[in-house]
């Protein structure tokens, strides 16, 4: 991304001024957004980023004019491309909605009519302007080549669940910019997809905006997909605008408390357990709604003064294009720890007996009298005090493996050993003590608590089961637990509704580790938590790690996460391991193409490391996975009939490190370190 | 497609046979006399032992049903207890009938139900849809019998006069006659019918105009009505679809009552009878018959359904 | 600066996704509960739906002691008078005060429905919670029992197994016992399927995998870990087979299978006399409205529940 924009444009894509909006809850107004003010020039992308409401999809909505039935626009205006968007009504507003402005959001595939054909749909674009059907159909399919999407033909003939995640969301997009809108609102618009397909629906996005010249307003949680696709970008707090500037500028040189605060809670830039600890931002995220003093971030701000609750901060002037609204913000930089930086040591004893040992562990599936290979033989060590990190996308085998080790899936093939006793396949044939020496903590924490037990009751019966422990006992001992994780000793009469979504996690590794487990599973953890809350989870699970010496597998797609956690990193595709060895090992060249792949597709907070490698097509189907290497479509290194006859074993190529690939080590080594600026 | 037919069909017959299978052992619970019934208390034992051997009685359980159902499904019910003709030469015009009344109360309820659910959603909230919403809830769960009893005492004879209070036989007559006829009794119906199809008409335009799809079709700058009519009803009254075939059952439930207050000879008073007389093969072929009719209505409503639904249609993604 | 509010009057409301609305993170149940009770307690219709349903239980109750004449005491003459201020019903076919054996009448429907209600409600529940957990060949098995039973209308069904009961005896004897019973059972499949699809829901959701990976046992999970998270559609589909459960004994009683003369049974009511309707419509629409009232109060009272248990 070029140098940001300094100067705005007489008529800017988009201008909000003062912009409040509240939502009427049980009789009750609450502000959502509190009075914000951007501007968007034409042709400039900007990024709207913050935690869970914040207002940003909030705001997103209003400039479409799309809020809520109990949601107002109570004070401010929207004006885009010229337009008073808050004046508009009836055909006036159908018209700018449908030339003026195009939005794309989450979960595309429920963006489209299940009931009708791509075609009609993307048709009913054109239609709309007026265009008679054989013309509507040619620019549909122009409209659809244009997103890269290969065979347009027998797409548009198809419904909407007949397609990948990725193509779906293609077609959202053809649709939203074949009218060549002022402004393009982007809601989360990737999350949810493989890391693979997000890269090229980001890099798709760049480029179309580029040609159709439009403004983007784009709204994510993710700090490295902003930095990847916006000059501009607004920080969001408890609906305030806290910090605003060009991208690199507030990424490298940020001047508020939560802006820095919510950079340090990232594993950035390769950043380890045994290096460093994650910082934590204290406090909660504020409820929707809720009443909040001056500054809005003054329970959380350790920099905060008596002057924060009760005189608003007005917008600072850091650089003419940087904006901060803190009191402080000269000092943002020097916001002390909320927690310590004490590495952990990682000494891992391998001299001892492994505490987990998988051998061609394998799970088919039948379905529609189809045969789904899930896992296809992982072998895997593991030993006490250890983090086996998992990497893989949608159909590697991850999950299946999870739970297949625990029992809960009973494996078609291999076997499970646990400090040298084998495990039984099925749960149900474990002993108690096997039971209790593998546990999970789930990624939902919704889900994974029962709404109608208190975390007294979880707790005790786990003990109780697990345990042995009971009465008096385990009352001291849910007390301890307790505190282990850092909940308030009050949680233990309170029931998951009245918990936020940190704190039920927290009870769900309470109660993992009640029976004190050799081994526990976190099958993404903290995937459905806000960042500022991922990080003290994080440093939760590597505390405990220390003082009881549990093994992890820990499964995530979030890559700076699994290189922060894990000692040894497995990298599955296709229910198969492609790739097994320390961390810094596989994270660095020579590794295998998947894993290279991968690497570059994940946007981070630092930039482009490398080069990014376009995997073509889609992820090949478990029921149907190809011959030989079963890589070997997708493979920017193919190398030949090799590849696509015989499938490489998983081999030893340096100590402690295997890959399956036939491309020698060496060579690998080659190329990619010549790859890597 | 094809598999999925050809499952629902399977689990259909499944159901079916098993009906079969239940309702005979239902009747042959207690020792069942018919001799006994028929010939009466004067008869002697071997007059009543001879009686029960010529009708097949004496013999074991599984091979009387295996031989009762053999002849059903041939269209052969057996003859009555009482006056030995065949159960079928009753039990067909009697369906015709019911069939006719079932098919003009449907005609009755299907629109009006769609309709009031759709403006309930589409009004949410406000007084029209509290209104439909609450009085179809009511309406649903007052017994046909009673609703019939107050549109006689309002539109008929004795008040208003709008319409006969009693249908008869209606054997001849002409189409309007029999809709005039029959036209208090198919009210009756299908206004307990109402409830249920407009709440679920309701609910799925609803859920229908929650989804993203809506928003990204009025995000797209489409009319409020095509909005409407392409994708929110094309998809919220799948639903509807499939609970309308469902309500066939409750139907002729509802038949048995209002048969009787309205003195129609439909297969629901025939059963009536049947039942009162304990004449059990009659009884038997009724109930086996209402569980076909049900059948063949949740089959075609599962088969609509597959037909509207792409999803079903064509199975999921290759 | 007007207030431009939510241009899509049908787009729902939207609390995005949050910790809950209170100051503090962690509330208590108690609160919670306290609100829904209290929104049920303010809803008009409740209060109408209750005063219906309690009304007819006190005459039900207390109905031979208020009312003013005896309920079988046919000695006023004529048959067939309308209303007076005497008798503000009328009198009925055989001379009967119509007022009275309304008053009366409650007391043959409240004895069943609630106890049939109760009957169905435990069964069907039991058997969803078997069906929805186990899944599989047993789901299938007994959910093709369920689908025969179902194809059959619930009163044919009634009438069917009344009269197989009483196939060895003269006539047709139908005792509240057998009522209850017979209700109950045939109510029993429609309520299991519906718990069928509340337990399927929660069959998949992590805490069922959490509490198997404790070593907890199929009935400890279906009893304590599913069924207090499907009391809530248990209890609205309580209520609602309540209503049903009258509207089945009304019905019942109108086809024969009831109590018998001279008991004041508000079907056995409707189904002596409608053939006079076009004389003394008083004798039928009472009874009925009786009927019309009770089963729409009970049906307030569960719809209140269901907005406030199922919004």
């Amino acid at each position: 991304m070029s140098a940001a924009v300094a100067i705005v444009p007489a008529t800017a894509a988009l201008s909000i001024q003062d912009l409040e909006i509240v939502y009427r809850v049980r009789g009750h107004d609450r502000e959502v957004v509190r009075g914000i003010s951007l501007e968007i020039g034409k042709q400039q992308s900007y990024g709207l980023v913050g935690e869970s409401g914040c207002g940003k999809s909030t705001a997103a909505l209003s400039i479409v004019r799309y809020l809520p039935r109990n949601g107002a626009v109570s004070r401010g205006s929207i004006q885009v491309a010229g337009t008073d968007v808050l004046a508009l009504r009836g055909e006036s507003l159908r018209r700018y909605r449908r030339d003026v402005v195009s939005m794309v959001y989450q979960n595309p595939g429920s963006a489209l009519n299940p009931a009708l054909r791509i075609g009609r749909q993307v048709a009913e674009v054109f239609t709309l302007r007026g265009a008679g059907r054989s013309e509507a159909r040619d620019r549909s399919l122009a409209a659809l080549r244009e997103v890269n999407i290969a065979d347009p033909d027998s797409v548009l003939k198809r419904y909407p669940h007949q397609l990948s995640g990725g193509m779906q969301q293609r077609v959202v997009i053809a649709m939203a910019l074949a009218t060549n809108p002022s402004l393009l609102i982007l809601d989360e618009p990737t999350t949810g997809l493989d890391a693979t397909v997000e890269a090229e629906v980001l890099e798709l996005i760049s480029v179309l905006q580029q040609k159709h010249s439009t403004a983007v307003l784009f709204i994510s949680h993710n700090l490295g997909v902003i930095r990847k696709m916006c000059e501009r970008v607004g920080v969001l707090y408890a609906g305030e605008l806290v910090e605003e500037g060009p991208t690199e500028e507030i990424l490298g040189n940020p001047h508020h408390p939560y802006t820095v605060g919510l950079l340090r809670c990232l594993p950035r830039g390769g950043l380890r357990k045994d290096r460093g600890k994650l910082d934590t931002i204290p406090g909660f995220l504020p409820p929707i709604g809720a009443d909040l003093p001056a500054c809005v971030y003054v329970n959380r701000c350790a920099l905060a003064q008596d002057i924060c609750a009760t005189e608003k901060p007005p917008d600072f002037r850091v650089r003419a294009d940087h904006f901060s609204r803190c009191h402080f913000h000269d000092k943002a930089q020097e916001l002390p720890r909320a927690t310590e930086n004490v590495p952990v040591s990682t000494a891992i004893d391998r001299g001892a007996q492994p505490l987990l040992k998988v051998d061609g562990l394998a799970k088919t599936f039948r379905q529609d009298g189809h045969d789904i290979q899930a896992l296809a033989g992982v072998t895997a060590v593991l030993w006490p005090g250890e983090t086996l990190g998992l990497v893989g996308e949608s159909g590697s085998g991850k999950t299946t493996f999870a739970r297949t080790l625990l029992g809960i899936v009973e494996s078609s093939e291999g076997s499970v050993e646990v400090d040298g006793r084998e495990l039984a396949a099925k749960l149900s044939d474990r002993s108690a003590a096997d039971v209790a020496a593998l546990q999970i903590v789930f990624q939902n924490p919704d889900s994974a608590l029962n709404r109608r037990h208190t975390v007294r009751r979880m707790l005790k019966r786990t003990l109780s089961k697990l345990a042995g422990v009971g009465g008096g006992a385990a009352d001291v001992r849910a007390q301890e637990l307790v505190d282990a994780v850092r909940l308030p000793e009050r949680a233990l009469s309170a029931r998951p509704t009245g918990l936020s979504g940190g704190q039920k996690q927290r009870v769900a590794i309470a109660r993992a580790f009640a029976g004190e487990p050799r081994l526990v599973v976190c099958d993404e953890p903290t995937s459905a938590l806000d960042v500022s809350v991922q990080a003290a989870i994080l440093n939760l699970l590597v505390d405990l790690q220390e003082s009881k010496r549990t093994s992890y597998v820990f499964i995530s797609h979030d890559l700076g996460v699994v290189r922060y956690l894990s000692d040894r990193i497995a990298v599955l595709y296709l229910g198969r391991v492609m790739e097994l060895g320390p961390a810094e090992t596989v994270f660095g060249p020579p590794h295998h193409p998947y894993t290279e792949a991968l690497l570059s597709a994940v946007p981070t907070v630092e930039g482009e490391q490398r080069q990014r490698i376009a995997l073509q097509g889609d992820i090949p189907s478990a029921a149907d996975p190809p011959t030989g290497c079963v890589f070997h479509t997708r493979c920017p290194r193919f190398l030949g009939e090799i590849c696509k006859s015989i499938e490489p074993p998983l081999v030893e190529v340096e100590p402690d490190h295997a890959m399956r690939c036939h491309i020698p080590v060496e060579d690998l080594r080659r190329l990619q370190s010549a790859a890597t600026p | 497609m094809l598999r999925y037919v050809a499952h629902r069909l399977l689990l259909g017959l499944v159901s079916l046979l098993l009906l079969s299978m239940m309702i005979y052992a239902a009747a042959q619970v207690l020792p069942g006399n018919p001799g006994r019934l028929v010939l009466g208390r004067e008869a002697t034992p071997d007059a009543v032992r001879l009686f029960n051997h010529r009708l097949g009685v004496d013999r074991p359980l599984p091979v009387r049903y295996g031989d009762w159902l053999g002849h059903a499904v041939r269209g052969d019910f057996g003859s009555n207890y009482t006056d030995g003709r065949p159960v079928t030469d009753d039990l067909v015009p009697a369906l015709e009938r019911s069939m006719f009344l079932a098919i003009y109360a449907f005609l009755l309820c299907i629109p009006v139900s769609i309709f009031a659910g759709v403006t309930a959603a589409l009004r949410r909230g406000r007084p029209a849809d509290r209104f439909i919403t609450v009085g179809g809830l009511s309406l649903a769960v007052i017994p046909e019998f009673v609703l019939g009893a107050i549109l006689v005492t309002l539109l008929g004879p004795g008040f208003l006069n709008l319409f006969p209070g009693i249908a008869g036989t209606l054997e001849g007559a002409s189409l309007w006659t029999k809709l005039d006829s029959l036209f208090l009794p198919a009210l009756a119906l299908a206004l307990v019918l109402f409830g249920y199809i407009a709440r679920m008409a309701r609910a799925g335009t609803m859920e229908a105009l929650d989804a993203d799809f809506t928003r990204t079709a009025t995000l797209k700058g489409l009319r409020r009505r095509d909005v409407l009519s392409r994708h929110v009803l094309r998809n919220g009254l799948l639903p509807t679809i499939a609970v309308i075939s469902t309500q066939v059952g409750y139907l002729f439930g509802g038949i048995v009552a209002i048969e009787k207050l309205f003195g129609y000879p439909g297969i629901g008073f025939l059963t009536l009878t049947a039942a009162q007389i304990k004449n059990f093969p009659m009884l038997l072929a009724c109930v086996l018959v209402l569980g076909v009719v049900y059948f063949i209505a949740t089959l075609t409503g599962d088969l609509l359904m597959a037909a509207l639904n792409p999803r079903v249609r064509l199975g999921d993604r290759q | 600066m007007t207030v431009v509010g939510g241009d899509m009057p049908q787009v729902p409301v939207v609390v995005e996704g949050a910790p809950p609305l209170t100051s503090q993170p962690l509330d208590t149940p108690q609160r919670i509960r306290r609100e829904m009770v209290r929104q049920i307690l303010h809803s008009r219709l409740f209060v109408v739906g209750t005063v219906l349903l309690l009304f007819w239980i006190f005459c039900a109750f207390f109905g031979s002691h208020i009312a003013p004449y005896d309920a079988i005491d046919d000695s006023f003459s004529p048959s067939y008078h309308a209303p007076t201020w005497a008798h503000p019903f009328g009198m009925d076919r055989v001379g009967r005060d119509v007022f009275s054996r309304v008053i009366v009448g409650a007391r043959s429907v409240i004895a069943v429905a609630p106890a049939a209600t109760a009957l169905g409600v435990t069964l069907g529940s039991v058997l969803g919670l078997v069906m929805g957990y186990f899944g599989g060949t047993v789901d299938n098995v007994i959910g093709r029992i369920v689908d025969a039973v179902l194809a059959v209308p619930f009163i044919v069904l009634s009438i069917l197994v009344l009269t197989a009961l009483s196939a060895g005896s003269e006539g047709i004897s139908v005792s509240p016992l057998k009522l209850i019973m017979v209700i109950g059972i045939a109510f029993t499949p429609i309520v299991a399927r519906t718990v069928r699809s509340a337990v399927l829901a929660e069959r998949d959701l992590d805490y069922v995998q959490a509490a198997k990976l404790r070593g907890e046992g199929s009935l400890y999970i279906m009893l304590f870990e599913i069924l207090p998270n499907v009391m809530g559609p248990i209890v609205v589909e309580a209520t609602v087979r309540l209503g049903y459960a009258v509207f089945a004994v009304a019905t019942l009683a109108f086809v024969g299978y009831g109590p018998q003369p001279p008991s004041p049974d508000w079907g056995l009511q409707i189904a002596d006399q409608y053939a006079d309707v076009t004389l003394a419509w008083w004798a039928i629409v009472f009874p009925a409205l009786a009927i019309a009232s009770l089963v729409v109060g009970i049906n307030l009272i569960a719809d209140s529940v269901q907005q406030v248990l199922e919004p």
